[in-house]
């Protein structure tokens, strides 16, 4: 059952300390930065933040950073000209960092809205981020054993919404959206606008509903460029 | 005698070496290259990680649209028949071998192919991978992009890789600004092969590569190292 609630206050409001979220995005595209305004208001520390990236500039992800909510980060490539908050806190050894290469972040993540126990991936294999793990050659080919990634909550951002809970996506701001969706107890959405049941052909769904627990319409054009919170550039 | 390639010729050799209608991916930095000298009918699909295939050149001004970027982050468009997927789905097509090429920058590639490109290992560096052991481990034919020779120069074609790795046994061919080199075998049978030579005898690039190099016999004598035909497109 979908809840349509009308405020991000109101959708982050049972995020508590010490839970683990899945952040959708890539970059700036996809990231839901009221979430992340409204998650960093609740005052929730000690978090775990499963994400592409580990936020860049001044907004969004890169806030909660500033503000050491996260305690620890699974990320694929925290490192980017813009991420001085996240640098900042690394060299300070005030957040832990988990890297993984990216199809493995995003198949972990599948692998935990799917029910499957563990897999066996060739990404990885003799590389230092494949340390200590199991391996198995099949059939001649070397692979990894890896484990999924669920999450408390996943914070995605989608275009639209049914009442129902269906949702659809914008070009590459889709990303982790679906597969985080699967992978969370519970999914929270901000959509630009949230239609009546039946204003999405069922053929074009791309999340359906049975992922989606939360859904919030926050004003704004669909893009990226929201009405979130941004700090004076980073000098 | 020739010159050794500039990065704009690199590209363009890369680009004329990928067979019509292959679907590629092209790493961040220098094979971004490749996709300027791309010929509208080699039909070739461009693959981001990010979750699309069919990614047209950079958006210029009004094109610019924050929730259509590239792997790099960077403003791109779409071309007619471009799709768009989840990250799940799209390391499954790369994982899952459907790509037919991808194109890498490199620190350093061993003679086994196996390839270095995601991290200096300097302790003071903060670590980041993205999709480079994905990259590595996931096309049918994966392209290496680098100059030869390091600025203290010293061979980037090494018998074993001292920065860490991405992947083992990956590279299939690499091109450099001295020379075009193909792989074939794996592991301790796996063979170097020096295809075309620029700027330098092919005698003396093997000469100065610590390993292994088999030249190519349409080569030619070093007095006459040249442009050579293309190899066979895969």
């Amino acid at each position: 059952m979908t809840h349509i609630v009308s405020t991000a206050e109101e959708a982050v409001s049972s995020i508590r300390d010490g839970c683990t979220i899945l952040m959708g995005g890539f970059g700036n595209a996809g990231q839901p930065f009221e979430l992340i305004d409204a998650l960093i208001d609740t005052g929730a520390e000690s978090l775990t933040i499963v994400s592409n990236n580990a936020g860049q500039g001044d907004a969004g992800l890169a806030l909660l950073v500033k503000e050491r909510r996260v305690r620890r980060i699974i990320c694929s490539f925290p490192r980017q000209k813009d991420s001085w908050h996240f640098d900042a806190a690394y060299r300070a050894g005030e957040i832990e960092l988990e890297l993984v290469p990216q199809g493995n972040l995003a198949e972990r993540l599948r692998a935990a809205g799917a029910g499957i126990g563990a897999f066996y991936t060739p990404t990885g294999y003799g590389t230092e981020l494949a340390r200590g793990k199991e391996t198995r050659t099949i059939e001649g080919k070397n692979y990894v054993l890896e484990y999924p990634l669920h999450g408390d909550f996943a914070l995605i951002k989608a275009l639209h919404a049914d009442e129902v809970g269906n949702l659809q996506y914008r070009k590459t701001a889709r990303n982790f959206g679906p597969i985080m969706a699967a992978a969370a107890s519970t999914t929270i959405v901000q959509v630009a606008d949230v239609l009546s049941v039946g204003a999405i052909d069922p053929e074009h769904v791309v999340t359906p509903g049975i992922y989606v627990d939360t859904v919030v319409a926050l004003p704004g054009p669909p893009s990226t460029t929201g009405n979130h919170r941004t700090e004076a550039p980073h000098e | 005698m020739n010159k050794p390639l500039t990065r704009d010729e690199l590209a363009k050799k890369v680009a004329a070496d990928i067979s019509p209608g292959s679907y590629v991916n092209l790493g961040i930095g220098q094979p971004t290259k490749v996709a300027d000298y791309l010929r509208p009918e080699q039909n070739i699909t461009l693959h981001t990680e990010n979750g699309m295939l069919g990614m047209g050149p950079e958006a210029q001004d009004s094109q610019v649209d924050e929730d259509l970027i590239n792997a790099g982050k960077i403003p791109v468009t779409e071309t007619p028949g471009a799709s768009y997927f989840h990250h799940a789905d799209s390391f499954a097509m790369m994982r899952g071998g459907h790509l037919d090429v991808c194109v890498l920058g490199a620190f350093q590639v061993s003679a086994r192919g196996d390839l270095a490109n995601w991290s200096t290992g300097s302790p003071d560096s903060i670590p980041a991978v993205g999709g480079a052991m994905d990259l590595a481990v996931g096309a049918k034919a994966v392209f290496v992009m680098m100059s030869l020779f390091a600025k203290d120069g010293t061979a980037k074609i090494v018998p074993d890789l001292t920065y860490p790795v991405t992947g083992l046994g990956c590279v299939t061919r690499i091109y450099t600004d001295h020379g075009v080199f193909l792989l074939s075998g794996s592991g301790a049978s796996s063979t170097l092969i020096l295809h075309e030579a620029f700027g330098l005898p092919a005698e003396e690039i093997a000469a100065r590569l610590d390993v292994e190099v088999q030249l190519d016999h349409k080569l030619g004598s070093s007095a006459e190292a040249h442009f050579q035909s293309p190899v066979q497109p895969v």
